[in-house]
């Protein structure tokens, strides 16, 4: 049973026409990397599996939830779905430990000593510990980003989404990031991963997602995909990424 | 002027307690009422945000006087009795709540779109995420705007005088009737008047600076 599930999934932005007939499931402990040109879709299909986006039409399955019911209750998908993002996001007017506790505290309702604890762990973990009281703005955007990714675990989610996490970043920091991702990745963590790190995909990657103009090209397993992608517009995509 | 202290110091005294009063009132009830209505405009609810609408667009525009007679004159005769302090203060705070709306509003939409949502992702709800994360934020920005709200608000309290509130203003023209020495009673009045907006105007000042 896939704990993501896409079925003829589409998306309209009013009239443009974002998610073309999305067909795409993810295992449990899978990483998926999601590639493409920019403006492919690849934000907004990755921000429908927590319902930052709606679909117009087909079914979205998140561990056993159906998105397309608009009775689904997106907080409690959003429990399980943690994200992290481009720009990082972290709660400016709050410290560093207080960015990990505060969604814990409030949706978890998880004691406040365990919630310290396990808080000091993550940022620990992440590399950020000496930084538990600074606010967001005094970090280095390597730092922000880091901390970002262990607000999403402190929630202990099911599947961690990344959109681009490293391309605000600049370059001595972006292996800090990955590194920490990959460790993640390897703890057996469902990741789906938009980025164009492909260096991260090959050592990661069970599965890589290649997108163009909506819809999903090919779907492979990762070191299939990087021998040789099968669609001529992802064999392009690829050279012209790994040229850079 | 030192006399008009001397000899009508219990009016005076009278009336700046009603209009500290009724602006203390008025202040913590259009502060409460404007975030609200600010809020409002921020749901993703079209039928919210045209009550919120509603709600800024009639009482910003029409004269604070008219409100303030409208509850003297209209609420007592039909609705149910109230004296002119509490239509007065009713009328200041709902007048005063438009501009705190707009102000509010205006706070709320300069926070940065990621904050709502890296707080919705992270599975706050809409209302604990501008509870914790957007509203501080916002008060922030808008902390020098409302402070001139607040001043402004303290002046036009004046509007009790036309209303029986017996305020600082009321208690003004009484004096000032009875003794003809209008030059030393408003000059009274007017300092006053500034023994609240001075000491308000430098509390948001230091706040902005905290803040920063
Ligand atoms: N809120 C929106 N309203 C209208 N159109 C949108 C909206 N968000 C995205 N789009 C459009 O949908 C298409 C896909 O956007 P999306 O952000 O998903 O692309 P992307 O693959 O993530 O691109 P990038 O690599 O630049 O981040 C784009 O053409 C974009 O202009
Ligand atoms: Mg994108």
């Amino acid at each position: 049973m896939p704990i993501i599930e896409f079925k003829d999934v589409e998306k309209y932005y009013g009239k443009f026409h974002a998610l073309k007939r999305i067909n795409l499931k993810v295992e449990k402990g899978e990483v998926v990397v999601v590639i493409g040109p920019s403006g492919s879709g690849k934000s907004t299909l990755i921000r429908t599996i927590n319902g930052l986006e709606d679909i117009s039409s087909g079914q979205l399955l998140v561990n056993n939830r159906d998105l397309s019911d608009k009775d689904t209750d997106l907080n409690k998908i959003r429990k399980d779905v943690g994200m992290v993002f481009q720009h990082f996001n972290l709660y400016d007017n709050k410290t560093v430990l207080e960015n990990i506790m505060l969604a814990p505290r409030l949706v978890l309702k998880r004691p406040e000593q365990e919630n310290k604890e396990i808080a000091l762990r993550l940022l620990d973990s992440v590399g950020v510990a000496d930084k538990t009281e600074s606010y967001p703005k005094q970090l280095s955007g390597g730092q922000k980003q880091r901390v970002a990714i262990a607000r999403s675990l402190a929630m202990k989610p099911k599947v961690l989404l990344f959109d681009e996490p490293t391309s605000a970043l600049d370059p001595e920091m972006i292996d800090d990031v990955l590194n920490v991702m990959k460790k993640i990745a390897k703890e057996g963590m469902t990741m789906v991963v938009v980025t164009h790190e492909m260096g991260f995909a090959q050592e990661v990657a069970d599965r890589v997602v290649f997108m163009d103009n909506g819809e999903i090209l090919e779907n492979d397993r990762a070191d299939e995909f990087f021998k040789a992608p099968k669609e001529v517009r992802a064999q392009q995509f690829l050279s012209k990424i790994i040229k850079h | 002027m030192i006399s008009v202290f001397q000899q009508h110091g219990q009016e005076l005294l009278v009336g700046f307690g009603n209009t500290l009063l009724c602006s203390v009132i008025a202040l913590f009830f259009s502060l409460i009422i404007g975030s609200t209505f600010a809020i409002f405009e921020a749901v993703p609810s079209r039928f919210l945000h045209i009550i919120g609408r509603v709600y800024i667009e009639v009482f910003r525009n029409i004269p604070l006087l008219v409100i303030g007679m409208f509850f003297y004159a209209v609420v007592p005769q039909y609705i149910v009795s109230i004296d002119g302090f509490t239509a007065g203060t009713i009328g200041l705070t709902l007048y005063t709540s438009a501009f705190i709306a707009e102000t509010v509003r205006a706070g709320i939409q300069a926070v940065d779109e990621g904050q709502m949502e890296g707080a919705r992702a992270n599975g706050l709800t809409f209302m604990q995420a501008m509870r914790h994360i957007i509203l501080p934020q916002a008060f922030r920005y808008v902390i020098p705007p409302l402070g001139n709200q607040f001043i402004n608000m303290v002046k036009n309290s004046s509007v009790l005088a036309f209303v029986a509130g017996f305020d600082l203003m009321y208690q003004g023209d009484m004096i000032a009737s009875t003794t003809f020495d209008t030059f030393n009673t408003y000059i009274a009045v007017g300092i006053l008047y500034l023994v609240i907006t001075l000491p308000l105007s430098y509390y948001m000042r230091y706040l902005e600076k905290k803040m920063d």
